[in-house]
């Protein structure tokens, strides 16, 4: 997305969202205000993990926003309340329903904002108000772009907490305050990491499982995803892969630890792919990798030795040296973009899952779950880790995953703009 | 890999084929024996075994019940051959492997070797051109064992073979103490991929880790980023760029730093996280720094995840992408103080380029038990560690580099530590590090510069009958003066630069030309004049009181001490006036209070009871063991103290070998009852120390003597002279009382310490224990 994308977009359809708001807002307001009933009952019904939910008094006022802005991906979570009553609407300001209506009538913002349709979660109840919970991102380098917008939309009148984490938050500080007059409540990343992910898992622990697994990773005919319950999850090894990753030792919802981290992350695999194939996003890096064969690119050990390293254990598909090949001219002109790609990927994801094997032995936790957006649409990275466990650990290890990937940093933002003691 | 590197090489248009310089390179051929071979991606490390022939000086007692004449020598010297053994490993390029084999065919003469081991990946390439070649059969063995074999073997045998790399530093490697015991410790070799092997034992290791991000990622996929195609290239590449224009960095994403995590601005959140964009370009410097810290950055993270795991500290890193390189030994140390948060230090070998081929030579020569010996490193025959300076070009590295070569001789005996050493694991023999102290170090390499026209020409006076002498001692002078010069730029090529190892360093190089003991003659003469006052300076002690006894006979020692010819102040004044007598030397003496000045506790300790058993190292031939040492042994004996004389095994400077004190000592027995009854009783033993060195390292000694000192509970160690004493030493702590006498003979190391020349050091010790005890 350039900047200029945001603001003709924006500019040119504020009026008529502004219409189309007003006349979805009066049909919907009855539907939402009896589905908060339903979403109560659930609530109270469910498990006592559901900590994370605030009590309903000391409410802060619409637009709930949970901000998350990382190296790459910026992720935005919006409540879009939909118990609103007339008496509300009336009250509602005309800046907040353009908001609501840009947001939630648009899949798409700009040319690279994009909302995650498949991950809303729809009824869910937060601080007694029921609504749905949208997801969107866009990259870190449209900042300019979306605070423009922002401005545009005079954000700052609604006299809104804007809660941020991501080292973003930090860096974008003064923009925020400069370009659209907004103070950001500024949260630490990890905090809200282990807190979102506390709270979806919560919340949806009736609905369609938020944890999975994949049941025979070994065995590319087989491997299955299969729905993982999260209970009693401590300790818990999380392993966060945004541009680069963190790895926290998890012993409760308030006791955790950043054990260690590593830069090789998916910023790496996106900018290597650029550098290697000039592809320019990390769709069409995976893309690319999806049609890719790694084994012409990397070293095995079969190619060394002929078959398995029996002296020490060491099957011969191994890889005994990532991008081994390459040493050599001949090999490296036999070579396509896609293998290049793929072997980034391989590369990238056998490095995190070694380094989170060897934190899963030092802290003696045989549950580690993965998040952040490398995952996403990443089903290969996913298998690969999932398999790596397994087979590295002669099965002591177990690779979960999370539907919402890479969000967890901006609802557990977003938990803390409703905690009162905030 | 090994085709590509040699495909390279061919394109860059290096010669094929040199011409080799026999009596440099390949050398003892004609003796060689049990050949191994170690075919790396783009170096071949040959090892054999070969026997040395050289001359060594034997001395043999005259039958002495025949009448005396005046003028006739004490002993004989004779010149004899002698046997030794020595490990020759040579490294090379591989593009020279042809001419190397052909060179080799040629000169193996009397071989009986039928086979030669081979390790390395390049092994089975070349397999059926060294049988071919060679006609010996190629017998392979595995890698890991080699490499852990042979990294044993360097830890055990050679000092200063570990070190710390500190690219900031006054002096970027800082070598480490051998440690009596070794194991365990782990190793990661970094070749094309990264092995992590936990070493527990001589014959125990287990690889428990690995990681496929290695020098072949840094080269294949730098090769991709950069379309440059060797390695050496894309280090210098990366010793140019700017990583943070490639990577993403916590203060990118921040803004500044992470605090709460305490990760600061400047530490890599995301490796290549900038370069996911089309619209700009790359420099390869950058990519090229970029991908190097990545790389060392994760084997640093994996090496600290595994240590911790299995508890470990000592952590060697080896493999091609370390090999000398001055950039990867600098990311990867930072590395790992930044992951470990400067528990653990990366350590380096300065050999461990050849460890795979020391381990297969040794899996070979298993029948013939290496490793129940001890070896030391020939400076002479060794090339040091290369200049590893960044800013040598590539080519010019590797042209340098071409033939690299490490010798090793058995030693006749097997060295131990001495069991008297306080703690023998943070025992340094040498007292100033001449690589850290650039003042001293500039100092000693001029002054042993100075003195080496003096030691050529004593070096032909020795040999007035054998041929070729002034050219053997031209070229000795060369190739001393050579080794300085490379010292001078590169200190730390051995290990730690002291005033012992270039003292060490020139015997090799006289013993190298066939001058195995240039002062044979003047130690005879000395000795012969210095017999014929020994009995009127005893009877001289004898008429004096106890205390005034005591005072004169650590002054007779100090005298004696100043015949010194290893000290040039010393050995002019010996050359122009032999004359200079002992009374004159006692003259020239420092008056009390000395320098040092431990004597008022000495002599307290005098009026106490006497000490069990007195181990004695001593230093000169002629005065200083006649007239110095004996009448001061005689005290000792005649306390009821046992005494065990260690002097060298082998000759250096004018220190007196053990051959020539039992020759000495039985003279002196002859002359002197004290003496002879304790021979006779056995109170009084003569030991060989294990060294030929005008400096002792306590850590290297002969487990005879060790024995003896155990067996006899000695609780005084005397040490005695300037080498012994002072250079080494100086610090030793030891865990019985203990005594380091010597006469400053070299002004600008008596002005360093707070002195004039002639300066006297007395220092008495008593440890803290016995002390306390005493209390």
């Amino acid at each position: 997305m350039k900047q200029k994308d945001y603001h003709c977009e924006n500019g040119g359809a504020t009026k008529t969202e502004l219409e189309e708001a007003r006349e979805r807002e009066a049909t919907a307001s009855p539907a939402s205000g009896s589905s908060m009933m339903t979403s109560a009952g659930r609530a109270s019904s469910s498990n006592a993990r559901r900590t994370a939910e605030p009590p309903v008094k000391s409410r802060p006022p619409f637009p709930w926003f949970g901000l998350d802005i990382g190296g790459t991906l910026v992720k935005l979570v919006y409540f879009e309340p939909k118990d609103i009553t007339a008496e509300e609407e009336q009250e509602e300001v005309e800046n907040l329903k353009s908001i609501r209506k840009y947001l939630t009538s648009n899949v798409a913002y700009g040319s690279t904002g994009i909302r995650d349709v498949h991950l809303e979660l729809k009824e869910l109840t937060l601080c007694g108000r029921t609504g749905n919970l949208h997801f969107i991102r866009f990259p870190t380098q449209d900042m300019h772009a979306f605070l423009q917008m922002v401005r545009q939309k005079h954000f700052s009148s609604l006299h809104t907490t804007l809660c941020a984490t991501g080292g973003g938050a930090y860096k974008f500080e003064p923009d925020f305050r400069m370009m659209a007059n907004l103070q950001l409540l500024k949260l630490d990343e990890l905090d809200c990491l282990v807190r979102g992910i506390l709270y979806i898992d919560s919340v949806k622990s009736n609905g369609p499982s938020e944890c999975y697994y994949f049941e025979n990773p070994s065995d590319p005919e087989h491997c299955i995803q299969k729905p993982y319950r999260l209970e009693n999850p401590y300790p818990l090894l999380l392993v966060n892969i945004g541009s680069g990753v963190s790895i926290l030792a998890v012993y409760s919802e308030d006791n955790y630890r950043r054990v260690t981290g590593t830069s090789l992350g998916g910023g790496t695999f996106l900018g290597l792919c650029c550098l290697l194939t000039g592809c320019s996003t990390f769709e069409e890096a995976l893309d690319m990798a999806s049609r890719g064969e790694s084994t012409r690119v990397d070293k095995l050990v079969r190619d060394i030795y002929g078959g398995d390293y029996e002296r020490f254990g060491l099957p011969g598909w191994a890889v005994a040296s990532s991008f081994g090949n390459m040493m050599c001219k001949a090999k490296q002109e036999s070579v396509s973009k896609e293998d290049l790609a793929r072997a980034t990927l391989v590369t990238i994801t056998n490095n995190i899952g070694s380094i989170t094997r060897m934190c899963a032995l030092n802290e003696n936790i045989e549950r580690v779950v993965f998040v952040g957006n490398f995952l996403r649409v990443n089903t290969l990275s996913m298998k690969l880790l999932a398999y790596a466990m397994e087979y590295w650990s002669k099965g002591q290890l177990k690779a979960l995953f999370l539907q919402h990937e890479g969000y967890f940093g901006a609802v557990g933002a977003l938990l803390e703009l409703l905690n009162p003691s905030t | 890999m090994a085709d590509c590197a040699r495909k390279g090489r061919t394109r860059d248009s290096m010669d094929k084929s040199i011409t080799l310089p026999p009596d440099e390179i390949f050398r003892n051929l004609e003796n060689a024996k049990r050949f191994a071979i170690d075919i790396g991606g783009s170096l071949t490390k040959l090892a054999y075994y070969s026997t040395v022939q050289h001359k060594v000086a034997k001395v043999r007692s005259f039958d002495h019940t025949a009448k005396e004449t005046e003028g006739d020598p004490l002993y004989e010297i004779s010149v004899q051959e002698e046997i030794t053994a020595r490990l020759h490993f040579i490294k090379f390029e591989n593009t020279y492997i042809e001419t190397c084999l052909d060179f080799i065919k040629d000169h193996l003469v009397n071989t009986e070797t039928k086979v030669i081991k081979a390790t390395g990946g390049g092994a089975y390439k070349f397999k059926e051109l060294i049988e071919k070649k060679l006609r010996l059969k190629v017998d392979k063995e595995d890698e890991m064992t080699c490499l852990i074999k042979g990294c044993n073997f360097v830890l055990r045998n050679i000092p200063h073979e570990a070190f710390v790399y500190a690219k900031h530093a006054d002096s970027e490697f800082r070598f480490q103490n051998t440690h009596p015991d070794i194991f365990p410790y782990l190793l990661i070799n970094i070749g094309s991929g990264v092995s992590i092997v936990k070493v527990e034992s001589e014959d125990k290791f287990e690889r428990i880790g690995g990681s496929s991000i290695g020098g072949g990622t840094f080269w294949g996929l730098g090769a991709l980023l950069t379309k440059t195609k060797r390695f050496d290239e894309l280090l210098q590449l990366a010793s140019r760029g700017q990583h943070s224009s490639v990577d993403m960095l916590v203060k990118d994403i921040y803004g500044g730093a992470y605090s709460s995590l305490g990760l600061t601005g400047d530490l890599i959140a995301s490796s290549f996280g900038k370069s996911a964009t089309t619209d700009k370009e790359f420099s390869k410097e950058d990519m090229a720094k970029s991908l190097l810290h990545m790389i060392s950055n994760d084997i640093g993270q994996l090496a600290c995840l595994y240590a911790r795991l299995h508890n470990l500290s000592r952590v060697y890193f080896g493999g091609f992408f370390i090999r000398g390189h001055p950039v990867t030994m600098h990311t990867i140390t930072y590395s790992i103080n930044f992951f470990t948060k400067g528990e653990v230090q990366a350590l380096f070998l300065r050999h461990e380029g050849y460890l795979g081929a020391i381990g297969a030579f040794l899996k070979g020569a298993e029948e013939d038990n290496p490793n129940q010996y001890s070896w030391g490193e020939n400076y002479a025959g060794s090339s040091g560690l290369m200049s590893v300076s960044p800013d040598l070009n590539p080519m010019q590295r590797a042209r340098s580099g071409t033939f690299d070569m490490l010798e090793m001789d058995r030693l006749e005996r097997q060295l131990v530590n001495l069991p008297l050493l306080q703690d023998p694991s943070s025992y340094v023999p040498d007292t100033v590090d001449l690589t850290e102290d650039a003042l001293a170090r500039e100092y000693w390499l001029s002054c042993f510069e100075d003195a080496l026209d003096g030691v050529v020409k004593r070096a032909v006076a020795s040999q007035p009958d054998l041929p070729q002498a002034a050219e053997r001692a031209e070229k000795f002078r060369q190739k001393y003066l050579h080794k300085l010069q490379t010292l001078r730029h590169q200190p730390f090529a051995y290990g730690s630069l002291t005033v012992r190892s270039l003292l060490d360093t020139r015997e090799h190089c006289l013993n190298e030309f066939n001058f195995p003991d240039p002062y044979s003659k003047v130690k005879q003469k000395e000795n012969d004049v210095a017999l014929k006052y020994f009995q009127k300076v005893v009877m001289s002690l004898e008429k004096l009181s106890w205390e005034q006894r005591q005072f004169a006979l650590v002054k007779g020692l100090l005298a004696g001490n100043v015949f010194d010819w290893g000290a040039k102040a010393i050995s002019d004044v010996l050359e122009s006036d032999p004359e200079f007598g002992f009374e004159e030397a006692k003259r020239q003496l420092q008056e009390r209070p000395w320098l040092v000045d431990c004597y008022n506790e000495w002599l307290e300790r005098l009026k106490g009871p006497p000490h069990k058993c007195a181990l004695f190292f001593v230093d000169n031939s002629g005065i200083d063991i006649i007239l110095g040492v004996f009448p001061f042994v005689r005290e000792l004996l005649c306390r009821g103290t046992e005494v065990v004389l260690a002097s060298n095994s082998g000759p250096a400077l004018n220190d007196v070998t053990n051959s020539e004190l039992q020759i000495l000592t039985e003279r002196i027995a002859a002359m002197d009852s004290v003496i002879q009854t304790a021979l006779k009783e056995d109170k009084l033993t003569l030991v060989q120390s294990g060294s030929s060195s005008p400096c002792l390292d306590l850590s290297r000694l002969d487990k005879a003597l060790a024995t003896v000192v155990l067996e006899r509970h000695t609780d005084l160690v005397v040490i005695e002279g300037m080498g012994r004493a002072i250079h080494t030493n100086y610090y030793a702590m030891l865990n019985c009382e203990s005594l380091k006498l010597a006469v400053i003979k070299n002004s600008w190391l008596a002005e360093r310490l707070g002195g004039k020349i002639f300066s006297v050091v007395f220092k008495y010790e008593v440890p803290f224990k016995s002390q306390e005890l005493k209390q």
